[in-house]
């Protein structure tokens, strides 16, 4: 068989021994229904290994010098630390936030009790003791829209992820406050496995803020799984902020299942990282349905940006909404591959999708590829994609009201990445993240300035000194 | 002299579009440029707001004695030259507050001076925005963004009264506006007139001059003026089109 043949990468001998070593405490942990998925898992991984250039979904993205890195598998729960708690401890100002924290890939809390629950019912903490404390709930979703027979990093995931973050709102709960899940590596040379599971009962509501950021600019390879079940008119905001270093890999893979009269908005905002993937899986699976993935992406150096969206129309009467734009400098690269799949009893579908991108160097390289997939008849789907420059008459007529060159490419630019800025209905999100963007295509973001949050620095208070009629 | 083109040579990719073109403009004065399509107005209008891609082979303009040819746009428009655009640009996601307090204060910093305070700022915007009647919301939304063809132009005056200039090309201003916001145009263009001041307004009809009164009529054909006179030629060219001035000039 192949499998004798293949020659493993030293990655891939990393994750194989980390797995054998720990399997036989882990199968004394787990379920049955657990033990028997994450098995499955392991010999996919086994005997497929990581991606490959020849697989048409990783095409364009090569990891291949992250396989032979001898980087060490994070595990072990982290112990509480005053000093590492500081971290967490920022948030952005006017904007009430209930702060989860994932160090290293564990759930991080200074409470003994990982796991809570409210008098009305909202479970938030940490997955592997939400596995051992509520067995039947969270397995009734545990990897159930999650699969991983096509992609090794899926496989090894679900074979070794240990924790990460359960939230459960059940039915008819709104959370006021923005639930705002922080991920933070504060070791040199990890791989870190984390699984999150959030679950919107009939009629709840939840905003979620998803940050991804560096700390400290140590090279890690976080491969994150999450799914998201909203069950009917449940409504979801989610927003992802990544901010990670050059030398960060961050594999960030979603599923969401939504029932009837559901409602999502995604938003991500990808503003730097040394190569970042977001893979979306959107099942529509219930009439009425409604979802708008949006995402920026500014990129530069030889940073590489990899947007995967999949949309599924498997009800009638869904619509959907994708739209992703990006700005690529130096020889960053990237590329974006859109799917709307409509179902053949997904009648009165409406499907949108558009990507945008400006290089602004020859330099710089991205493939787009919109595609669609349609067995119903009765639908309204368009897509379409650009890549181009910066626009000369737009140029011209700032230039000709005596705006200067530099000032008058900002402007531009600002103005093309605010078509997905201005969507962020949070509004203290927004001006942050506006800040960000405007700081982040001036070149003056440094590593930890450039976080909402200010990690490194807590008590310095967050000021925009920035005059609006410079940007 | 406000203005003075000499021999003035402008290519397009390669391609000779302005042959040998002299003009001149003093303070106080309106001049219109008439003439058939793809004569060159618009080339001439490109050429002294420094557009790129309109390449100067021969000649040379002189603005307030000093010589352009070489300078930036912003370097132009902040000496004082504005070009109403035939065709404005939407600019979403940048409101037009934003964008004129950003062009004011280009213009400020230019001239080495403060920028502008937000009181007297937002005192000029409504002063001005009286003066070409818009309204409030369309300067809270993105520049021209969704503005309808008459908005745009009107937009169009509202930044030359925003930015005061001392030289003001009306590239096609009047071209798919209707008698109402034609009206609007030339009021504030009247208004804004002083002696201090310049238009170049470029046309293909007379009809905007029916509101907006020129001291000169040119005619521009094949890529020169070839003919001027006052404000009876555009009369002129009304009632018998260009035709004759095309036989008469046919290379």
């Amino acid at each position: 068989m192949e499998k004798m043949t293949k020659t493993r990468y030293p990655l891939e001998e990393i994750l194989h021994d980390f797995y054998q070593d720990r399997v036989s405490i882990w199968d004394k942990e787990d379920s049955p229904g657990i033990a028997g998925f994450r098995k499955k898992a392991f010999d996919f991984f086994e005997s497929n290994g990581f991606p490959n250039k020849l697989m048409e979904k990783w095409r364009s993205s090569d990891l291949s010098s992250v396989y032979e890195d001898p980087l060490r598998v994070a595990y072990e729960s982290v112990t509480y630390e005053k000093e590492i708690n500081e971290i967490f401890r920022c948030e952005v100002h006017g904007f009430n936030t209930e702060v989860i924290s994932l160090l290293n890939g564990s759930y991080y809390s200074p409470e003994e009790d990982r796991l809570s629950i409210s008098e009305e019912g909202v479970i938030v903490g940490s997955l592997r003791d939400a596995l051992k404390q509520y067995p039947e709930l969270v397995e009734k979703y545990y990897g159930h829209i999650s699969g991983f027979e096509d992609d090794g990093f899926k496989a090894v995931n679900a074979a070794m992820a240990r924790d990460g973050v359960f939230v459960y709102v059940p039915d008819g709960v709104e959370i006021k406050n923005t639930m705002q899940l922080i991920k933070i590596l504060n070791q040199p040379n990890i791989m870190v496995n984390t699984r999150n599971l959030i679950v919107l009962g009939k009629n709840a509501k939840l905003t979620f803020l998803h940050c991804d950021d560096s700390v400290n600019h140590y090279a890690g390879l976080t491969n994150t799984v999450n799914e998201f079940y909203l069950h009917e008119n449940a409504e979801l905001e989610l927003y992802k902020l990544q901010n990670l270093n050059d030398e960060s890999v961050l594999l960030n893979q979603s599923y969401i299942h939504q029932e009837a009269n559901s409602r999502l908005k995604v938003n991500i905002q990808t503003l730097n990282g040394g190569l970042v993937r977001n893979e979306i899986t959107n099942f529509l699976n219930g009439s009425g349905a409604e979802s708008e993935i949006m995402g920026l992406y500014l990129m530069d150096k030889q940073q590489h940006i990899d947007n995967q969206i999949f949309v599924k129309h498997n009800a009638p009467h869904c619509n959907s909404h994708q739209l992703f734009k990006g700005i690529m400098d130096d020889e960053a690269t990237g590329v974006f591959n859109g799917f709307i799949y409509v179902a053949r009893d997904a009648q009165k579908t409406s499907a949108f999708q558009r990507n945008n991108n400006v290089l602004l160097k020859t330099t710089a390289h991205i493939d787009t590829q919109p595609q669609l997939e349609i067995y119903a008849d009765d639908v309204k789907c368009s897509h379409g994609a650009t890549v181009g420059q910066l626009d000369n008459e737009g140029m011209f007529y700032l230039m000709q009201r005596g705006i200067p060159f530099e000032d008058a490419r900002m402007l531009l630019l600002y103005a093309y990445a605010d078509e997905v800025i201005s969507k962020i209905s949070i509004e203290a999100l927004r001006v942050s993240i506006e800040d960000m963007v405007k700081r982040r295509l001036r070149g003056e973001l440094s590593i930890c300035d450039r976080c909402v949050l200010h990690c490194s620095n807590p008590d310095q208070p967050l000021t925009f000194d920035i005059d609006i009629s410079k940007i | 002299m406000l203005l003075n083109i000499k021999d003035l040579h402008v290519s397009i990719g390669g391609k000779e579009i302005i042959k040998g073109l002299n003009f001149s403009v003093n303070r106080g004065e309106i001049h219109a440029i008439m003439g058939p399509n793809g004569t060159g107005k618009s080339t001439l209008a490109a050429a002294i707001t420094g557009r790129e891609g309109y390449e100067i082979t021969k000649g040379e303009i002189l603005f307030k004695e000093q010589r352009i040819n070489d300078w930036s746009p912003d370097k132009r428009a902040n000496e004082g030259v504005f070009l109403s655009f035939q065709y404005p640009i939407e600019i979403p996601g940048v409101s037009m507050t934003n964008f004129m307090r950003t062009a004011l204060n280009a213009r400020r910093e230019y001239k080495e001076m403060p920028p502008i305070p937000a009181g007297e700022f937002l005192k000029k915007m409504e002063e001005k925005k009286k003066l070409v009647e818009i309204h409030s919301k369309l300067t809270n939304r993105s520049v021209n963004e969704g503005f309808s063809g008459g908005e745009k132009k009107k937009n169009e005056i509202f930044q030359m009264a925003m930015l005061e200039p001392e030289l003001a090309i009306l590239d096609e201003t009047d071209s798919g506006l209707d008698i109402d916001a034609l009206k609007v145009v030339a009021n504030g263009v009247n208004q804004l007139k002083s002696d201090n001041n310049a238009f170049v307004i470029i046309t293909h009809y007379q009809r905007l001059l029916d509101y907006i009164v020129p001291d000169f009529v040119h005619v521009m054909y094949n890529g020169r003026i070839v003919k001027s006179g006052g404000k009876g030629l555009a009369l002129e060219l009304e009632e018998r089109g260009y035709d004759w001035i095309k036989d008469q000039f046919e290379d």
